[in-house]
């Protein structure tokens, strides 16, 4: 569960401060699925960045169940990323010369897993998004939506709490997007996931539990 | 994982790869070839100096030069009576030897000997008269009694006027040989330190204690060969028939040896008439750490003598020898250098711009959980295997490269003077103009006093060659992975996000 309390966040660029995010204050439930729409420049992807631990915020306070994601160290911060997160993201993402199976290996690296654990749970991951006879090709030889398939078994390979996914069909087209839709949402709804989605598409959002919008900062619930 | 990731990074961008590691091979194999060259060229000075100054001479001792006093005799002159020679026919021949001071050598009484023997840390030392044979040969033609009287040049088709006859053509002309060869007279005992320590025997034997006075010589070998001289024959010495006892070659190949002949230094005092005179005196310290020690004693005991230790001898050695070590010295170290810092750069420059175009993935990696330590380990770790691979090919082309060098095997001539005093070439005798107009005709005479050693030159593959190139790869590898490593490290997760541009 994340706890949000009067988060903002301001970037400052060539002295000019920017306000991404202004004042949220929010309760995400486990397990819930959550869109998120708006604007682009509204702070989406700030957000997502809050929520992933990949930033700290300018103030406020931001927790994901007993973490203080706020005030944690970077080391911490990156175990908790590690362990509990797993990330989708619009331009998938993967490492060009690292093949389906090794790029989902990379998410196992950090948590000392043995060589050959990691090689299974990798190909299991794989199964799971349909790639298992994908497992030797790299990036390139593999169309968007296998990449993007690719990359969700990365992000469930160590069964994370939280799924984020910033614009995760954002380059795909629309058959493939319904396709990565179906797919997140059955892992969803099988291992109870807490799944985040960033998303301009209206037809994606309306599969959420919850849709919230953002603009210049601001969150409201649709 | 790391392995795996560097194995793929590596064989996914060959052209980066290539590039470092290629940098990185001709800056090793040029910094490989440079120093085994510089050993080799070291190595042919030191057996140049060891031909001349013996193996183990620590430090030699030799006087400056002063140009001589006001009436006194300068160069040495040839002089022949009037019934000199031996007339057949028509001509007269003459024949002279003389035994001087050898050009450049000024010698110094021989007390010096004690003075620095009773010096502390002074393990052994032998004294040395540094001399030159001069033989003046020739021809001429019956004094000419039929002059003409009348001063006037004989015009064309004037038959009355005898014309001259005898001499070598004859037709009143004369010819004359100069020839000369380098004598060291030297202490018949000493085999500790000296010249002859550096020699081995190639025919009958040494000059031992008991040739003390003894009319004997030996001969370097190949003086021997070319003079047609063999043990058992006799040498005119300044005039003095000296038995051939021995012939000796250095120990260093193809080096001649430092001298033409040897002979027993009193009897090189008196045949010279320099008694109790000696140019040279050979110092063997206890230790190396004694060297300069020793060296200062000597300046303080013997204020005019000049004290040359093994580095000031390297810096006497002349010739193309010379021309190779400062060659190599300025300009080989400073195109390894240069090549060295820019192939250093090329795989610093490339792990950076590698690192910015891979901000994407880092940020990535970071995203999904890697510690800023395992990514700063795989650009490191990139950047070490790329040197190593640049180390790997720059060793095989650097032992090409000494191979290639040692196949042609250039020789390279040094001659280093009997007295450092002067330093260079130059071959100037007492007596500024003299010695000027000395170093022309005897110059060209091949036998002269300080003999030019050849010198195959060897670059030799040693272990510190090869650590040098095991060394430099590490070195290039882990500064461009630190570097690389450092940038990665500031790269921030939320990079990760960043829309594709
Ligand atoms: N690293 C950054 N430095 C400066 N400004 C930033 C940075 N990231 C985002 N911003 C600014 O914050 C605002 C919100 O950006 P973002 O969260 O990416 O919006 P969205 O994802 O909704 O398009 C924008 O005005 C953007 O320019
Ligand atoms: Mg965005």
């Amino acid at each position: 569960m994340y706890t949000l309390e009067n988060v903002s966040k301001t970037y400052t660029q060539s002295k000019r401060k920017v306000t991404a995010l202004a004042d949220v204050t929010l309760t995400i439930p486990s397990g819930q699925l959550v869109a998120i729409q708006g604007p682009t420049g509204g702070g989406k992807s700030t957000l997502l960045q809050m929520l992933g631990a990949l930033d700290r915020p300018t103030s406020g306070r931001i927790s994901l169940g007993e973490s203080e994601l706020s005030h944690l160290p970077d080391r911490k911060l990156g175990g908790i990323r590690a362990k509990e997160i797993g990330f989708v993201f619009q331009g998938f993402n993967l490492i060009p010369t690292l093949t389906a199976q090794e790029n989902v290996e990379t998410a196992l690296a950090p948590l000392g897993i043995s060589a050959e654990e990691r090689r299974r749970r990798a190909v299991d991951a794989l199964a799971s998004v349909g790639l298992a006879d994908r497992a030797g090709h790299v990036p390139g030889e593999l169309s968007g939506g296998q990449q993007q398939r690719v990359a969700i078994a990365r992000a469930l390979v160590k069964e994370p709490d939280v799924l984020l996914a910033d614009e995760p069909t954002g380059n795909l087209d629309e058959e493939t997007r319904d396709e990565i839709m179906d797919l997140l949402e059955g892992l969803w709804r099988d291992r109870g996931l807490t799944l985040v989605i960033v998303t301009h598409d209206t037809a994606v959002a309306k599969r959420a539990e919850r849709r919230l919008h953002i603009k210049h900062g601001t969150v409201t619930e649709r | 994982m790391f392995f795996t990731y560097l194995r793929r990074e590596l064989a996914g961008r060959r052209r980066q790869t290539a590039i470092v590691a290629i940098g990185m091979a001709l800056a090793i194999a040029l910094v490989m070839i440079v120093n085994a060259v510089s050993t080799g060229v070291k190595d042919a000075q030191a057996s140049v100096l060891e031909s001349v100054y013996g193996v183990g001479t620590d430090l030699t001792v030799s006087q400056d030069p002063t140009p001589p006093e006001e009436g006194e005799e300068g160069g040495g002159r040839f002089e022949f009576g009037a019934d000199d020679g031996t007339t057949s026919g028509d001509s007269t021949e003459i024949s002279q030897s003389r035994l001087t001071a050898g050009f450049g050598s000024t010698t110094f009484d021989a007390s010096a000997l004690d003075t620095v023997t009773d010096l502390d840390g002074v393990a052994a030392a032998s004294a040395a008269l540094s001399l030159t044979n001069m033989t003046f040969s020739g021809e001429m033609p019956q004094r000419m009694q039929e002059a003409p009287t009348d001063g006037t040049a004989p015009t064309d088709g004037d038959t009355a006027q005898e014309p001259p006859t005898g001499g070598f053509d004859g037709a009143g002309g004369s010819a004359f040989d100069v020839n000369s060869f380098s004598v060291l007279g030297i202490d018949p005992g000493a085999e500790a330190v000296g010249p002859l320590s550096a020699v081995e025997l190639a025919d009958g034997r040494g000059l031992e204690a008991s040739d003390a006075g003894q009319a004997v010589a030996v001969l370097d070998a190949s003086y021997a060969t070319s003079a047609e001289l063999a043990v058992g024959d006799t040498i005119d010495v300044g005039g003095t028939e000296l038995e051939v006892v021995g012939t000796v070659t250095s120990t260093s190949a193809d080096a001649a040896t430092a001298s033409n002949v040897y002979i027993p230094l009193d009897l090189a005092q008196q045949i010279a008439g320099l008694d109790g005179q000696v140019s040279d005196i050979y110092v063997q310290a206890t230790s190396s750490d004694q060297i300069a020690t020793v060296q200062a004693d000597i300046e303080e005991a013997l204020p005019d003598a000049t004290v040359s230790t093994q580095a000031d001898l390297a810096a006497s050695v002349s010739g193309s020898l010379a021309t190779a070590s400062s060659l190599i010295s300025n300009l080989g170290l400073w195109l390894s250098v240069a090549v060295l810092v820019a192939a250093f750069l090329i795989a610093i420059l490339f792990t950076i711009q590698g690192v910015t175009r891979r901000t994407r993935e880092f940020g990535t990696l970071k995203a999904i959980g890697w510690s800023n330590r395992r990514v700063v380990g795989q650009v490191a770790g990139e950047s070490l295997v790329q040197g190593l691979i640049g180390g790997a090919a720059g060793l095989v082309v650097g032992l090409a490269g000494i191979w290639v060098v040692n196949l042609i095997a250039p020789t390279l001539g040094g001659s280093a003077g009997t007295t450092t005093a002067g330093g260079g070439p130059t071959m100037a005798g007492p007596g500024a103009t003299d010695g000027a107009t000395a170093a022309g005709p005897f110059g060209g005479v091949s036998d002269a006093a300080g003999a030019t050693t050849e010198v195959v030159l060897n670059a030799p593959v040693t272990i510190s060659v090869v650590a040098i190139a095991i060394g430099l790869a590490v070195l290039g590898g882990l500064l461009a992975g630190a570097i690389g490593g450092w940038r990665a490290s500031r790269l921030r997760p939320a990079e990760a996000l960043r829309s594709v541009a």
